[in-house]
């Protein structure tokens, strides 16, 4: 049987992923064209007559003009002008029967690309619903192509499109002059459509409320609050559940093997590095979870609408709102959200200080810190002055982030400000499906990536941790003798102006695994064993009574900046498609962390002497 | 008049959509977006701090631009 390779082309917002999920099912695949940064869908369908249909789902784009990477690669995949992509047989253009009078320009921009093509009139049950009549068989013999009605979120309604696909491809359709697109739209809107003189009343009424310029940043607050409540009480019995499996799970493969090298690799960096990212899962799986649902109802927009001026000020526009504040949970997901901004010298942006926000692998840490070092006081009565300087953290985080932002902006060669010119689509209700699929495609790009990384990474760490032993009848931790601790004590005098012993500086090393790796660490370095909250009420102890405050205070500065985490770093590699951008985020990561530690070190020193 | 002074739910009609330099990509994405010479268009809200961005309603499609970005845009009040 013959195969036949398809294209889907259409605006943003015209529901085309939504078909491409319906057409495609699970059989997807998602890669990067190569070398830029621009999302590479493919999927197939069996259809009917026993043909495979090789579907490949291009960027949302406005025009073909080649203003950004998308439209670049969209032009050139519809006339097969990428090596390793199948010039299409059969283009199928997606429009948004609501939205006609936007998308029907894209259409005829499209059909001057000569190419054989049907259009997908898109959301047919919701234009019925507000009224607007089509008459698809006029709008089929004005545009002389083929014109499906479809309805992406039900099976039934992409019947009809696929029976279309199915059949011999149409010729190409004529062609009209670029001045004309807008006269020509406008002809065959009048000619076929009648709309009723108002729509979207839903919308209408949605907007005032939720884009209230007093209510619209308190509703804002309270569902990002949700959100962040959900990320952190839902994921914590999930991710003990995690937790125990993989205890579980290590020790059965353990048990039965002797005490020694083997053994020790298989529980610590195997079962110990996976579980130390895996357990940041359900908090991604959920912080997703509610992305998507905003993203598919239409209300991600709005809140980058209302929050525009707020970044504006750090040079960026509302559309970095989202990728930061999933930042807060893990800088992982937060640099996999950039992909929704277009401008890319706003993304670069973006991910570059994505790291600065206060991700969870950190709050171990200043608790630790926190709970060892600061009297633990009440502040006007109520609050909790350990729980003030938490919160003074994130805010640490986000204000740095800011200003780095601001400082990158006004750097630049290029002053022009990032456009925000965003369109706000109508409220939808999510779909189920599309929801399932997206949230699948992002825990596994997570897994997949992540757990590679971590791997390899976890295996070096434990071959530096573990080799050479200790010598006989030495005294002192294992890791003192290891190559780590080596490093740890070569390390320290490079360090001692930012107040860290040789403990500190060999735990530094495991931590580049995950941030939180560096509390045990320091458990193992100070002999202290147990569990991880037991490790951690010890080591508090022991800590309070051997560092100065300074030596904390200097360390928790440390930890905003530094990029003590590898999977971050692997994953601005995989979204920006080189190193550039992640020797640029170490470097001036490492460069903020030396230089707050060392500031806050030496203020504290001259204050607490 | 500009866009920008427009007041909010006044029916008004698109003029044209002016270049601040020589090439002008915002003003390009205007006019593919349906900023175009008789196209009925509303301001319908305005962003919480400052009144910017500014939401616009062109047909049935709504955008979110920012103040500078509007102020390309000439209309008149529909008749």
């Amino acid at each position: 049987m013959s195969t036949l390779n398809i294209a889907l082309v259409g605006n943003p917002n015209c529901g085309k992923t939504a078909l491409f999920n319906q057409l495609t099912g699970s059989r997807q695949k998602v890669a990067n064209y190569a070398g830029v940064t621009v999302e590479r869908k493919e999927g197939t369908f069996t259809a009917p007559s026993g043909r495979t249909v090789h579907v490949l789902d291009l960027p949302g784009t406005y025009s073909l003009d080649a203003l950004g990477a998308d439209e670049i690669i969209t032009r050139d995949a519809c006339l097969g002008r990428i090596e390793g992509v199948a010039a299409p047989d059969l283009i199928v253009c997606v429009a948004d029967a609501t939205n006609l009078r936007l998308h029907l320009r894209f259409v005829l921009e499209i059909r001057r690309l000569g190419r054989p093509m049907v259009l997908a009139l898109n959301m047919m049950d919701a234009a019925r619903k507000r009224g607007i009549q089509i008459d698809t068989a006029g709008l089929e013999r004005e545009l002389g192509l083929p014109v499906i009605e479809t309805v992406a979120v039900t099976s039934e309604g992409t019947r009809a499109l696929i029976g279309q696909i199915d059949r011999a491809a149409p010729s190409a359709p004529p062609v009209s002059p670029v001045e004309a697109d807008h006269s020509e739209t406008r002809r065959i809107l009048s000619a076929s459509i009648v709309m009723p003189t108002r729509t979207a009343r839903t919308d209408d009424a949605l907007d005032r409320f939720l884009l209230n310029p007093w209510l619209g940043i308190p509703i804002l607050l309270f569902i990002m609050f949700l959100i962040f409540q959900a990320v952190f009480t839902w994921a914590t019995p999930l991710m003990d559940g995690i937790e125990a499996i993989l205890a579980w799970l290590g020790g059965l493969a353990t048990q039965s093997l002797p005490d020694g090298l083997l053994k020790s690799f298989i529980a610590d960096a195997l079962f110990g590095g996976l579980g130390s990212v895996l357990v940041f899962l359900p908090q991604i799986v959920i912080l997703f979870l509610f992305i998507l649902i905003l993203e598919e109802s239409g209300y991600l927009p709005r809140a980058s609408f209302l929050l525009d001026r707020v970044m504006g000020a750090a040079g960026l526009t509302g559309r970095s709102f989202i990728p930061l504040l999933s930042s807060h949970a893990c800088a992982i997901p937060g640099i996999m959200a950039t992909r929704s901004i277009p401008d890319m010298r706003e993304r670069m942006t973006t991910i570059l200080i994505s790291p600065l926000m206060t991700c969870s692998a950190r709050i171990p840490v200043y608790t630790l810190l926190i709970g060892a070092f600061l009297p633990s006081t009440t502040v006007f009565g109520v609050l909790s002055f350990q729980g003030l300087v938490l919160f003074g953290m994130y805010l640490v985080g986000i204000v740095s982030g800011l200003i780095v932002s601001w400082v990158i902006t006004i750097s630049r060669r290029e002053k022009r400000e990032y456009p925000l010119l965003m369109e706000l689509p109508s409220y939808r209700l999510p779909n189920l499906k599309s929801l399932v699929l997206g949230l699948w495609e992002r825990a596994m790009i997570f897994i997949r990536r992540i757990t590679g990384i971590i791997f390899a990474v976890n295996t070096l760490l434990w071959v530096l941790t573990t080799f050479p032993g200790k010598p006989e009848g030495a005294l002192g931790p294992d890791i003192d003798y290891s190559v780590a601790g080596r490093i740890g004590h070569w390390m320290q005098p490079a360090f001692d102006a930012i107040g860290f012993n040789w403990q500190i500086c060999v735990a530094l090393i495991p931590g580049l695994a995950a941030r939180e790796v560096a509390v045990s660490a320091l458990g193992t370095v100070y002999s202290v064993s147990g569990s991880d909250d037991e490790i951690s009420s010890q080591l508090g102890g022991l800590i309070s009574s051997q560092w100065s405050l300074a030596t904390a205070l200097s360390l928790m500065a440390w930890y905003v900046f530094a990029p003590q985490c590898l999977s971050t770093l692997a994953v601005i590699k995989r979204e920006t498609n080189g190193w550039k951008y992640v020797a640029i985020t170490a470097g001036y990561l490492f460069a903020l962390a030396y230089l707050a530690a060392f500031v806050t070190y030496q203020v504290t020193m001259r204050l607490t002497s | 008049m500009k866009l920008t002074t427009l007041k909010a739910f006044t029916p008004a009609r698109v003029l044209a959509v002016s270049d601040t330099s020589e090439v002008d990509p915002i003003a390009r994405r205007l006019r593919e977006l349906g900023f175009v010479d008789g196209e009925p268009v509303q301001v319908v809200g305005r962003g919480p701090f400052g009144a910017d961005p500014l939401l616009i309603q062109i047909g049935f499609t709504r955008f979110a631009l920012r103040r500078s970005e509007a102020d390309r845009i000439t209309v008149e009040l529909a008749a």
